[in-house]
């Protein structure tokens, strides 16, 4: 199909230092295409900040290391690509990125009007005037409910929920085809996060971006994405449409720790629900399936032996030994 | 008591780390060397050689004789060296010791007391260190007169405000946790409780800026001795040597080199062995 | 801002007072008479005796220090100088452009050879680059700064007869002085630029410039830098301050009529009015030049210009 827009696969990454090798992200593989929104739950450590943090190559120079596979965007694979042409062609202008914490997003030394403006200026194609370019910050901050006037003020003059709308006006300003959102909301108060997520989905309708919305929060995995992917210890351990997750009758035990239940579309399950246990230690990797020690269905072959991915349908993948293909039960 | 070896294990775990700094070791090396040069000099080398001045040996280059050449009053400019490296040494040690003593206390005290008494004390240092400190120390040699001990009193008594600033925040991070808190519960005394238990906890960064301290004060003395306000020739003092020496650096530029070389040696040594002390007294501290 | 201003400057001047007594108390422990100085060694005890009369050299050292502060709050007068007699400023005034220019180029060369370096040194932490240049900062602060101006001498005036070995007439004669005083604290600018540039290095919004495409020269120069400024510029700031006077060696060395020079001059011939005078004047100086700093902070981060604005 032509309509992918990101394709990684086989991606691992590992943080090496001195002490010991972290093996944050283990050959995960997905798909966004053009204009939908995919959707990455997981615990905190899972490894979905690592995978969006390699996309645009921000990963720390000399810890982070990208072991295996490609990351391909339209095509051409951005972990080969020349540095400058990745900053030049890609970054902030086909892919645009959201941080965690609005907080620590901005340069507090620079106002927000000129953060806004370098986002323009190093993508100027049409080669538009300095006055042109100014009134296209005010035009974005205007957008994103921020009125234009305060473009010369600096961040630790704006709220938190403000500050989130100034870096998506500044992830947006290009109008990007792809938009990577790490948890957007996480950092901001319950009523400001409803704000933040319907405008960033206005503003998807608007220009037809494509997101990929990291979360803790399975309420807006539900509310905002057509796709979505459970990443556990560095896997994928299930993905899906938005129906596969929420309607089917088949998931991976890990999925069904996260929802408390299995997941059901019509009722509330505001946040994750704590599982017993915690992630195996990414220097130490088990050889079997990571989830077994946690999983209360776990078998001898889920600790001797890794399972592979189990296909369910076109679309739902499952990595667990309980099911195999087509005719797998719970 | 029990608590000796804990103590004995964390130096054993320190001398370890010590040793795998090789910043470390190549300063505790070059250190040892001076420091065996200043002691063996007056062993090897009769004084007279130091002092001794011979208008037919004048400005010879170094030879096998004279490794180092001769000087203008045709002393041989090897032995003013080994026994100059006896002054800067001493100078160093002595200057940043007292500084430690008078400065540590005064932080000691005004990070334990607090209130009015470290008001005072700190408005004080902070007088001092308005100004700049080789001017102090300058004023204080021309009150006192100009030899080694007067010099190392100026430059102890110009560097006394980082000491004791030093200190009182050591000192702070110390004096509110538990176990001081629960020395004056069971009632021991303020002096006791200082060095006793504040002391020794806050000793850390105290030694390291102790030993990079003494390669500056070694570098200041020297100065100061070169314009003429330190240490008085006919003493073998490095920066005296190179004041004599300027005269004539055109025709007998190991004159200049040769000294210069040995203040940069040693200062540069203690500065690789505070450094390396520092990442093992406190490896979290490197970055 | 204006109020904020005003209040640093009445805060220097109990700091100033104390300043001069400490100066005044350590000056008053010099051997010799000030009297005997003035007048010559063929004056006789009488005419000595009824000028420390006169000059109240006799009076306890309290209120000689309460005679002195009044003279200065009162007439603006710091006394003569004991060798010319004239007042002290004027020749202060005279030699303080030396120094002034001393220090401006001074500054610039430790800032050209130490902000660089620090930066690429932050750069490129733990790496053989960050290595060779600790090790460079290692070797150069070592060196003391009077050896580095022989050397120079040495090298570029007596072989190669490039610049002049001494004056302050023409900008060639600040060229030595200016690599001497970079070299000593081009490596404080260094090691502060250093740690200041590690602190910013992870910060989230350098990721954000990164990620709307900003140039890597852009993120670090402007993003990571424009951050870690402060401390750097405190660090420039000190050295800028102590240079007005400390510049000592370099005067020596090269023989420039500053005030450094003038000092130790003083010092050596027991000048003590002109003593004090200078370092009144050269703490006063510092101060001014830090509360210069401190006003900067204003400009280069928002937040701390919010602050003294009292918002």
């Amino acid at each position: 199909m032509d309509d992918t827009l990101l394709k990684i696969s086989d991606l691992e990454i590992v943080y090496q230092t001195d002490l010991e090798t972290v093996r944050a992200v283990n050959r995960i593989s997905l798909e966004i295409k053009k204009g939908r929104t995919l959707g990455l739950v997981g615990e905190t450590g899972a490894g979905k900040t690592t995978t969006c943090l390699a996309i645009l190559r921000l990963l720390p120079d000399r810890t982070g290391k990208v072991l295996n596979g490609e990351i391909l965007f339209k095509g051409e694979n951005l972990l080969t690509m020349k540095e400058s042409k990745l900053r030049k062609e890609i970054s902030g202008e086909e892919i645009s990125m959201i941080f965690q914490d609005p907080m620590t997003s901005l340069n507090p030394v620079m106002t927000v009007g000129s953060q806004i403006y370098e986002a323009l200026k190093y993508h100027n194609e049409n080669k538009q005037s300095h006055a042109e370019l100014e009134k296209r910050v005010g035009e974005v901050l205007e957008l994103v409910g921020i009125p234009a006037r305060r473009a010369k003020e600096y961040p630790h003059q704006f709220s938190g929920g403000m500050k989130q709308r100034v870096v998506i006006a500044m992830a947006l300003a290009c109008e990007p085809e792809l938009l990577i959102a790490d948890e957007p909301t996480t950092a901001l108060d319950v009523t400001i996060q409803a704000q933040v997520l319907a405008m960033m989905q206005d503003l998807q309708d608007r220009f037809g971006s494509a997101i990929l919305l990291i979360t803790h929060d399975l309420g807006v995995v539900a509310q905002m994405c057509d796709d979505a992917m459970v990443m556990y210890a560095g896997e994928i351990v299930e993905s899906g449409t938005a129906e596969d997750i929420y309607e089917s009758e088949q998931h991976h035990p890990y999925t069904v720790g996260l929802f408390g239940s299995i997941p059901d579309l019509d009722k509330e399950v505001p946040r994750l629900t704590p599982i017993d246990g915690l992630m195996p230690d990414p220097t130490a990797l088990p050889k079997g399936c990571y989830f077994a020690d946690r999983c209360p269905y776990a078998e001898d072959i889920c600790r001797e032996k890794h399972p592979e991915p189990v296909h369910l349908s076109d679309t739902h993948m499952i990595m667990c030994h309980r099911f195999k293909g087509e005719e797998a039960s719970v | 008591m029990e608590g000796n070896g804990v103590r004995r294990g964390r130096l054993k775990e320190f001398w370890r780390r010590l040793k795998k700094n090789k910043s470390a070791v190549i300063g505790m090396v070059l250190l040892g060397i001076i420091i065996v040069c200043a002691l063996l000099a007056p062993i090897l080398i009769p004084e007279e050689q130091v002092y001794a001045q011979d208008a037919m040996t004048r400005l010879l280059p170094p030879s096998a004789k004279n490794w180092f050449g001769t000087d203008v009053y045709g002393r041989d400019v090897f032995a003013r060296v080994m026994y100059g490296a006896r002054i800067s040494l001493f100078i160093g040690f002595a200057a940043a010791f007292l500084s430690l003593i008078t400065g540590g206390t005064l932080g000691a005290i005004t990070a334990y007391y607090g209130g009015r008494i470290d008001d005072i004390i700190m408005r004080i240092m902070d007088m001092i260190m308005s100004i700049p400190s080789t001017l102090l120390a300058l004023c204080i040699v021309a009150a006192l007169g100009g030899s080694a001990v007067n010099l190392f009193i100026a430059m102890a008594l110009s560097s006394m405000p980082q000491f004791c600033r030093l200190a009182r925040s050591a000192m702070l991070s110390v004096v509110d946790q538990e176990f001081v808190e629960a020395a004056r519960a069971y009632g021991s005394g303020n002096i006791r409780i200082i060095f006793q238990e504040v002391l020794p906890n806050a000793l850390g960064p105290i030694i390291v800026q102790t030993t990079q301290s003494i390669a500056g004060k070694i570098l200041t003395a020297a100065s100061l001795s070169f314009i003429g306000m330190g240490v008085q020739a006919p003493q073998p003092e490095w920066g005296t040597m190179l004041s004599e020496a300027r005269p004539y650096m055109r025709e007998c530029p190991y004159l200049v080199l040769i000294p210069g070389i040995f203040i940069i040696v040693t200062a540069l040594s203690f500065n690789l062995f505070g450094d390396g002390l520092r990442d093992a007294l406190d490896p979290h501290m490197k970055n | 801002m204006l109020r904020y201003i005003l209040k640093r400057l009445i805060e220097i001047i109990p700091v100033m007072l104390g300043i001069a007594f400490i100066i005044y108390a350590i000056m008053s422990f010099t051997p010799g008479d000030p009297a005997r100085l003035i007048l010559g060694a063929n004056a006789t005890n009488e005419a000595v005796e009824n000028l420390r009369e006169e000059m109240g050299l006799n009076d306890p050292f309290l209120v000689q220090f309460f005679h002195y502060i009044w003279r200065i709050v009162s007439k603006g007068d710091f006394g003569n100088s004991y060798k010319s007699g004239q007042p002290v400023f004027q020749e202060i005034f005279k030699r303080f452009p030396v120094s002034l220019n001393l220090a401006i180029c001074g500054m610039i060369g430790s800032c050209i050879f130490g902000i660089p370096l620090g930066i690429l040194s932050a750069v490129k932490q733990n790496t053989t680059t960050d290595n060779i240049i600790s090790v460079i900062a290692m070797a150069v602060v070592a060196m003391p700064s009077f050896w580095v101006a022989m050397v120079l001498v040495l090298v570029l005036s007596l072989r190669l007869r490039l610049l002049p070995s001494s004056g302050a007439t023409s900008l060639k004669h600040y060229i030595m002085p200016m690599i001497t005083i970079a070299l000593a604290n081009g490596c404080s600018v260094l090691r502060i630029t250093r740690s200041s540039m590690l602190d910013v290095i992870r910060m989230d919004y350098l990721k954000t410039a990164k990620a709307k495409g900003v140039p890597n020269r852009v993120v670090v120069w402007k993003h990571a830098f424009g951050n870690a400024l402060l401390p750097v510029i405190t660090t420039v700031g000190t050295i800028f301050g102590s240079l007005l006077g400390g510049a000592i060696i370099c005067e020596t060395v090269f023989t420039m009529p500053g005030i450094g020079a003038l000092i130790v001059s003083s010092i050596k011939s027991k000048d003590i009015p002109m003593v004090l005078a200078s370092l009144i004047f050269l703490s006063a100086v510092y101060s001014l030049v830090m509360l210069a700093v401190d006003l900067l902070y204003a400009f280069v981060d928002p937040r701390i210009k919010a602050k003294y604005s009292g918002k």
